[in-house]
């Protein structure tokens, strides 16, 4: 095998498939399909603590940031100033700098705010954060993006928990083509075949909660999922031969009668 | 009970001994320093500074730590709530 890591920021990472911790039934599923899933990185949001009942288990307890990347993400915010707000909070709680940085446009779609990203992104790269931006599949964004100085760039595949899979494979390509940050495709994957897809595009790393938590059984999903972003890659990196029209047979015509 | 100072905690009135601390408040609320965040009237404190920090009247405070979250609904951050486990 050869070298094959994903580095980001000067982090290094060794799966390429990166989980979300939502939609659980409890912490014990979250936690088994987060080791059958292989991820080494999870995200987290930030949230209020529950004070009138302490008896309410942490997920820090089941997710030991020793052992995994700890991705704080500033999902809900529909405004630069909340966004940054809980970017900073999530650093104050203390696992790190990193934050993936979401801004949403309107709940119907939960579609990036990519102006009110590009802001934010701003803001929180001159604090020192390493942003890691929720954005759309606009390639003149993500240059946007990384000019600024993201270090990655984690393009929507779909409407977060839709499921649809990849909707424009082309503009994805564009952005593998235009951006020299690692390209971490976000939100929208359904099933296996969809985080395949991804990989052999070119994707860096494929980052999805809704596909595996959401599955009739998730544990199963994040197994499925560990193959497909590993099959993936590895067509990518093998390269596919070129599609065409009429056949072209595998078995010599030498030797025939 | 001495004199007391009545706060906001997470959006819930509550009363505390005029000259407690934010470390006094979390040892009382039984929550550990590690991994949360706190916020003092929209400032967020450095945990170093949470036994220095005493309340005052009227004070909000904000107290904050990480939940399960890939991509929360914008509906269940309005509830403000920690409900995000729940299965859709």
């Amino acid at each position: 095998m050869y070298d094959d890591r994903l580095i980001i920021a000067g982090r290094e990472f060794k799966s390429r498939l990166w989980v979300g911790t939502g939609k659980y039934k409890d912490f014990v599923e979250t936690k088994k399909a987060i080791e059958v899933s292989g991820a080494d990185v999870v995200t987290v949001a930030v949230r209020r603590v529950n004070i009138t009942d302490r008896s309410k288990e942490n997920l820090l307890d089941y997710i030991d940031p020793k052992k995994y990347t700890i991705l704080p993400n500033t999902a809900g915010c529909y405004t630069v100033e909340d966004a940054v707000r809980y970017a900073r909070l999530a650093r104050a709680a203390g696992v790190s700098d990193l934050v993936k940085l979401e801004v949403l446009g309107d709940e119907k779609t939960l579609f990036p705010d990519t102006t009110g990203l590009i802001e934010a992104a701003k803001i929180l790269l001159k604090e020192g954060f390493i942003v890691l931006p929720y954005t759309n599949d606009d390639p003149i964004v993500a240059k946007k993006l990384v000019d600024i100085g993201c270090p990655a760039v984690m393009p929507l595949a779909a409407p977060i928990g839709s499921g649809l899979g990849i909707r424009n494979p082309y503009n994805l390509k564009i952005i593998m083509e235009t951006v020299k940050v690692p390209i971490i495709v976000d939100a929208g994957v359904g099933t296996a075949s969809d985080a395949a897809l991804a990989m052999e595009y070119g994707a860096d790393a494929v980052l999805m909660n809704t596909a595996i938590a959401g599955a009739k059984d998730p544990i199963a999903m994040a197994e499925a999922m560990k193959y497909a972003v590993h099959a993936g890659r590895l067509a990518y990196k093998a390269g596919r031969i070129p599609r065409k029209l009429y056949a072209t047979a595998s078995s010599p015509i030498e030797g025939m009668l | 009970m001495a004199e007391a100072v009545r706060i906001q905690v997470n959006g819930q009135q509550r009363d505390c001994r005029m000259g407690a601390t934010i470390g006094d408040l979390l040892r009382e609320l039984e929550i550990k320093t590690e991994r949360v965040a706190v916020e003092l009237n929209l400032e967020i404190l450095d945990r170093n500074d949470f036994e220095s920090r005493s309340l005052s009247q009227g004070d909000r405070v904000e107290i904050l730590s990480f939940i399960g979250g890939g991509c929360v609904s914008g509906e269940r951050m309005k509830k403000g709530t920690d409900r995000c486990m729940t299965t859709d």
